[in-house]
This record gives structure tokens, C-alpha cells and sequence, in this order.
């Protein structure tokens, strides 16, 4: 398990580093001198150099790497171009929001997902699995920024159950923070909740046809025992991976919910930095985001060795 | 033997399946009845209903299966039986091996965990005292250094330690009936051996009734008291173990013994006869013999009426056939 753990662990470092040197040679790749777009209207060769020498940009790229993972490393990405406030307490504020966000998302994705997914499998061929799989079809189909609008219409205009846009921080107002959450976070969870209700399904229907499950009701189980300890437990796995690949949509989908919501957040930070060409603040956009689904990557792969005992072994075997 | 002896008695037990071709019939008015302590062999071969029959014993069957007759545990009938009673039978009066120890075990659960688990629903204990029965239960069915293995996932046993894995969590409850569902089929001839002693120590020691289902003559002779041979659904013939092998009357189990090799059989002059034809598609029942097109003495009798099982010689030797191979 640990020998698992730290190949894991190693394999998530290897790819960070390739990340960051992507993500730094990116930018300079970007057509256009940033020296230029720093200087604004003194263009003289003077100012140029003094851009340059200023921002190291007239070291060789081996020492500019050097300096931007020693600086990274420390949290320190530099002043956004258009503010000068500094990248790292952007996102300090933003941050939060689109983590709660997203967590607050898988959660009601899983829930509902899973749930739904289970009872399509179990009561298959009856009226509740063509409940779920219309459910399924409406999330998968209908794009989530309409229906976030929608929301916001009939639930905030409308009647004001919910507030249309702005934030609260949780430590301020939990109530609140809740309040201005809750309803994002359904909206950004539902396609998630149609894909992992789908995987669910097809993924019991294989466990419950499985010699096991039989056995398990030749031992005289409750359903519940079959189907929870014996069947959903063989099918995490499918869940878990599907849950793991879609956290990177779910950044993605931040970006957009964030927008329409109005919520301060990673995305929405992201998007008024790439409309401004705020290159320091998208270099360390880029790099969180690679980051992110590279943690997340590690954790999926924690998750899977919880689940399912063989790929422990596997593991140790490497 | 009088009836009141008798463990589990099953009568006219039919079984069809509803699919979108029709109705398939795959169980046929099956009788058989098991004596406390005695093995029984059900032979035949494959899609003859023979594992429907043990499934449908305990109400295991998916719902799309269609069951008649009479299925008594100890006088209680168990066909119709609602949900909740079938479940305090299943894996306490009824229990099951299956015939791949690898699929029927559940992957991601230790084996002490899937033993216990039968015990902790049928005894309430605890899941502690459950782990203790579970080792006891290991090394009861042969497995060494039982306490380690008790954690041990199905992917690190070996084949023949899985398969003894499920006897173990069969015979934790002390179950009245165990059904062996091909429990030799997916292993090796020596660790089929070995777990065939399991049973047979099993019923000896613990008195439980054993009904074993298999294709294999070689297992029936080994370990059954009695057999009961199936054919498209029915039973053909019924008779103890020696009987049956010394005068088969059916010319199905005739061609089945035929099929078999022996020792002493000379394997360059003396060819294995195999049967001629093929098992009939069961979506057809006809009121005719279901052997008829492939036994060499059928005639229009047996094309046209479906023979009774009835005793021959021996009192319970019985046969459903119009022109048995006499007794010699």
C-alpha cells in the first residue's frame, strides 16, 4: 500500500514539473513582446531594457525557469499587469469561493447521481428507472449556463427565494455564504449529476447480473445488503474515475456559473484576466488549474486502492 | 424410506422463462426428494434444468421465471413462500456453492467478511464473535494458517482454497440442505478430490443433506448415495448410485455411461460412443418422449406420449422410458 502510494506520488510530481515547464514556455510562445505590452506608450529601446532587465526577461529561458518555479514555489506569481495587486491574494479571495463551489457541486452531483443511478438499475424496466433516465437525458441536454439562467429568473427574480448574484464569505455568514451558494452549485452540479447517474446504472447492472450478487442473495442478504455492500461497492470504482474525470469540466463549468452568478471566484477571475491579457495572473490561472487536476488525479487513485483491494496488491507488485 | 424421513421433497416442479420467443420451458414436473444425511446427485447435461432447479429451490430465479409445483423444506413449501420467509431459508436451511469460486466471490470483501456476513445476519452476533466463526470455519474446510487467511481477499487464494472459501460460508449456518451447483467443474482433478472429501467429511460429521449437481458421472460415483438423471427439462431415471451405474434402463443414461471413460477400456479398439443428435430447444414441450429423436429405439409410442416415471425391478429404481434397456 505505501510502496502504491509513493509510485503514485512520484508519478504526480514527474507530471507537475512537465506542467509548469508547458505552462512557462506557453506564455513565451504567445505571439507578442511583453516587455511591449508592459511599456504601454514609451516605447523607447531605454524603456524596452529596463522592462527587461526588470522582469529578468533578458536572461536566458533556463534562468527565467529558474526564478519562476523558485518564486511559484513560494506563492509569489508576480502583480496582476492591470491592478498590481499581487496574483497570490487574488487568489487568496477568489479561491474559496470556487472551491466551496465546486465541492458543493460533486457533493449534490454524487448524491443525486448515485442515488438515481442505483434505483435506474434496481427497479429497471419500471416507471422509476424512465423517471431517472429522463432526468438523465435533461441534465445531459439542456446547457447549464441557460439553465442557470432559468434559476435565476424563476428563482431570484421571480419570487427572491434565492439571491441572483454576489457572495458572502462563510466565515462571515455561513447562513448566508449558503444562501448565495446553494443554488450555483445545483446548477453546476446537474450535468455531472446526469453523467454519474448514467456510469451508476450501467455499472450496477453489471454488478447485480454478477455471480456474487447471487451468492450474496443465496446467503439469505436483505436487499439493501446486496445491493449496497455487494453491488454498489463493486461499481464505486466506474463512479470514482467518472467523478475524477469530470472535475476537470467542473473547473471549466466554474468559469461559466461563476460568470452568470456573478460569484468572485477562480473563473471569473480567470476571464477577466484572459480579456485583459494579464499575463501574470493567467500564468498562475494555468498552473493552479494543471495543479488541481493533478491532485485531484492522486486522489482518485487514493480513492480506487480504498475500493477495490486488487489494485493495492498490483501495486506492491510493481 | 417413509415419506416423513425425508428433508426436502420436491413435486412437478416446473420452470419456464418468459422471453420475447415465448415461453421456454426448463423445468418439466421435476420430482427428487433428499434423506437427512444423504447425498444426491443430479446429472446431465448442459441446459438439461438442472441448475434451474437447484436456483428455484430457494426462490433464487429471476423474476422472469415462471415456478410450479411444490418445493417442501421439512413439510414447509417454499414455492410462493414471500420474500422475507425465503430469505431466513436462504443460507440457513438452504445454502449454495456455485461453480466458479472466483466470480462467486465477492472481490472487494475479505473472505472472513463474506462468511461472517451470513452468520451476523442469521445469528445476530457481532461482527467480532462473526470473524472467530469465520476462522473456525476455515480450517474446518481445510484451509491452513486460517486466522491470516481470514483477511485475505479472493484474488490471493488459489482455486481450489476459493472453492473451499464457499463451503465454508455454505456450512456456516449449519445449514439443512446444501446445493453444490458443479462445485468440482472449474477446478483441477486433484483439488477436485480434495473437495469433494470436504463435502463428504461435512456430511458425516454434520448430518447435512447434500444435493450435487453436476455433468460429471466420475463425481456422481464418487460421492452420491442416489442420482437423478435429467434430460430436456425431466427426469429419466432415478435410481441409488450403484444401481444406476450396474443396469442403467434409460438409454440416455445408457449413452451418458457409454460417454464416459472407464479404466480397463481399451483406448485404440474401444472408442468413447458419443450420443447422437442434440439437446432439443425447450421452447416446445411436446407430449412425446424429449429423448425420441436421438435414441435408437424410439418409436411411434414414444413420439406420440411422453412416458411416465415408473419404477423398474429394483422398487426404487424408477425410469420414464417406453422400451427401457432391460435389467440383466
Amino acid at each position: 500500500m505505501a510502496r502504491y502510494l509513493l509510485t503514485r506520488a512520484w508519478h504526480s510530481a514527474l507530471t507537475l514539473v512537465l506542467a509548469s515547464v508547458v505552462v512557462f514556455l506557453g506564455i513565451r510562445a504567445l505571439p507578442g513582446d511583453p516587455a511591449l505590452a508592459l511599456a504601454g506608450e514609451d516605447r523607447s529601446p531605454e524603456a524596452l531594457a529596463a522592462i527587461r532587465a526588470e522582469y529578468g526577461l533578458d536572461r536566458p529561458l533556463t534562468v527565467q525557469f529558474g526564478h519562476y518555479v523558485e518564486r511559484a514555489l513560494q506563492g509569489d506569481f508576480g502583480s496582476s499587469i492591470r491592478t498590481g495587486i499581487p496574483v497570490s491574494d487574488m487568489l487568496r479571495t477568489a479561491l474559496p469561493v470556487t472551491i466551496e463551489l465546486s465541492f458543493l457541486a460533486i457533493l449534490i452531483a454524487t448524491a443525486l447521481g448515485v442515488g438515481a443511478g442505483v434505483v435506474a438499475a434496481v427497479r429497471r424496466g419500471r416507471p422509476a428507472e424512465w423517471v431517472a433516465n429522463f432526468l438523465a437525458l435533461v441534465g445531459l441536454s439542456v446547457p447549464h449556463f441557460w439553465l442557470g439562467l432559468l434559476a435565476i429568473l424563476y428563482l431570484s427574480v421571480a419570487t427572491g427565494l434565492f439571491p441572483a448574484s454576489g457572495f458572502v464569505p462563510f466565515f462571515e455568514d455561513p447562513v448566508g455564504n449558503l444562501h448565495h451558494i446553494i443554488l450555483p452549485a445545483l446548477i453546476l452540479g446537474t450535468g455531472l449529476a446526469a453523467i454519474i447517474m448514467r456510469q451508476t446504472r450501467s455499472a450496477m447492472l453489471d454488478s447485480l447480473s454478477a455471480d456474487y450478487v447471487r451468492t450474496a442473495k443465496a446467503k439469505g442478504l436483505s436487499p439493501r445488503a446486496v445491493i449496497g455492500r455487494h453491488a454498489l461497492r463493486n461499481s464505486l470504482i466506474v463512479v470514482v474515475t467518472i467523478v475524477g474525470l469530470q472535475l476537470g469540466g467542473l473547473i471549466s463549468g466554474a468559469v461559466v456559473t461563476e460568470q452568470i452568478f456573478g460569484l468572485p471566484g477562480f473563473g471569473k477571475m480567470t476571464i477577466d484576466a484572459v480579456f485583459q491579457r494579464d499575463y501574470p495572473v493567467i500564468q498562475a490561472v494555468v498552473l493552479l488549474t494543471a495543479t488541481a487536476y493533478i491532485v485531484i488525479n492522486f486522489l482518485v487513485d487514493l480513492v480506487y486502492s480504498l475500493i477495490d483491494p486488487r489494485i493495492r496488491v498490483a501495486g506492491d507488485a510493481a | 424410506m417413509t415419506a416423513g424421513a425425508r428433508i426436502l421433497e420436491v413435486a412437478d416442479l416446473s420452470v419456464s422463462f418468459v422471453t420475447e420467443s415465448g415461453n421456454v420451458s426448463a423445468v418439466d414436473h421435476v420430482s427428487l426428494d433428499l434423506a437427512p444425511g444423504e447425498i444426491v446427485g443430479v446429472v446431465g447435461e448442459s441446459g438439461c434444468g438442472k441448475s434451474v432447479t437447484a436456483m428455484s429451490l430457494a426462490g433464487l430465479l429471476p423474476r422472469s421465471a415462471r415456478v410450479t409445483g411444490s418445493v417442501r423444506l421439512r413439510g414447509t413449501e417454499l414455492i410462493g413462500a414471500p420474500e422475507t420467509s425465503l430469505r431466513r431459508v436462504r443460507g440457513k436451511e438452504i445454502a449454495y456453492i456455485f461453480q466458479e469460486p472466483m466470480t462467486s466471490l465477492n472481490p472487494v470483501l475479505t473472505v472472513g467478511r463474506q462468511i461472517g456476513e451470513v452468520l451476523q445476519v442469521h445469528e445476530r452476533i457481532s461482527r467480532k464473535q462473526a470473524r472467530a466463526r469465520a476462522i473456525e470455519l476455515l480450517s474446518l474446510v481445510g484451509i491452513p494458517s486460517a486466522a491470516t487467511r481470514v483477511d485475505n481477499y479472493p484474488h490471493q487464494l488459489s482455486g481450489g482454497m476459493r472453492q473451499r472459501v464457499m463451503i465454508a460460508m455454505a456450512v456456516a449456518c449449519n445449514p439443512t440442505v446444501l446445493v453444490a451447483d458443479e462445485p468440482t467443474t472449474a477446478l483441477d482433478v486433484t483439488v477436485q478430490a480434495g473437495i469433494l472429501e470436504v463435502l463428504r467429511d461435512l456430511r458425516d460429521r454434520l448430518g447435512t443433506s447434500i444435493l450435487i449437481i453436476t455433468h460429471d458421472l466420475g463425481v456422481i460415483a464418487d460421492i452420491a448415495d442416489r442420482v437423478v438423471v435429467m434430460y430436456a427439462g425431466r427426469v429419466v431415471e432415478r435410481a441409488p448410485v450403484t444401481e444406476l451405474f450396474a443396469h442403467p434402463h434409460h438409454r440416455y443414461t445408457n449413452g451418458l455411461l457409454n460417454a464416459s471413460p472407464t479404466p480397463g477400456r481399451h483406448a485404440g479398439t474401444d472408442r468413447l460412443q458419443e450420443i447422437p443428435g442434440l439437446v432439443p430447444v425447450l421452447t416446445t414441450q411436446p407430449d412425446a418422449c424429449t429423448f425420441a429423436d436421438r435414441c435408437p429405439a424410439a418409436d411411434d409410442t414414444c413420439r406420440g406420449s411422453a412416458p411416465p416415471l415408473a419404477a423398474l425391478g429394483v422398487a426404487d429404481h424408477l425410469v420414464a422410458c417406453w422400451h427401457p434397456v432391460e435389467a440383466t
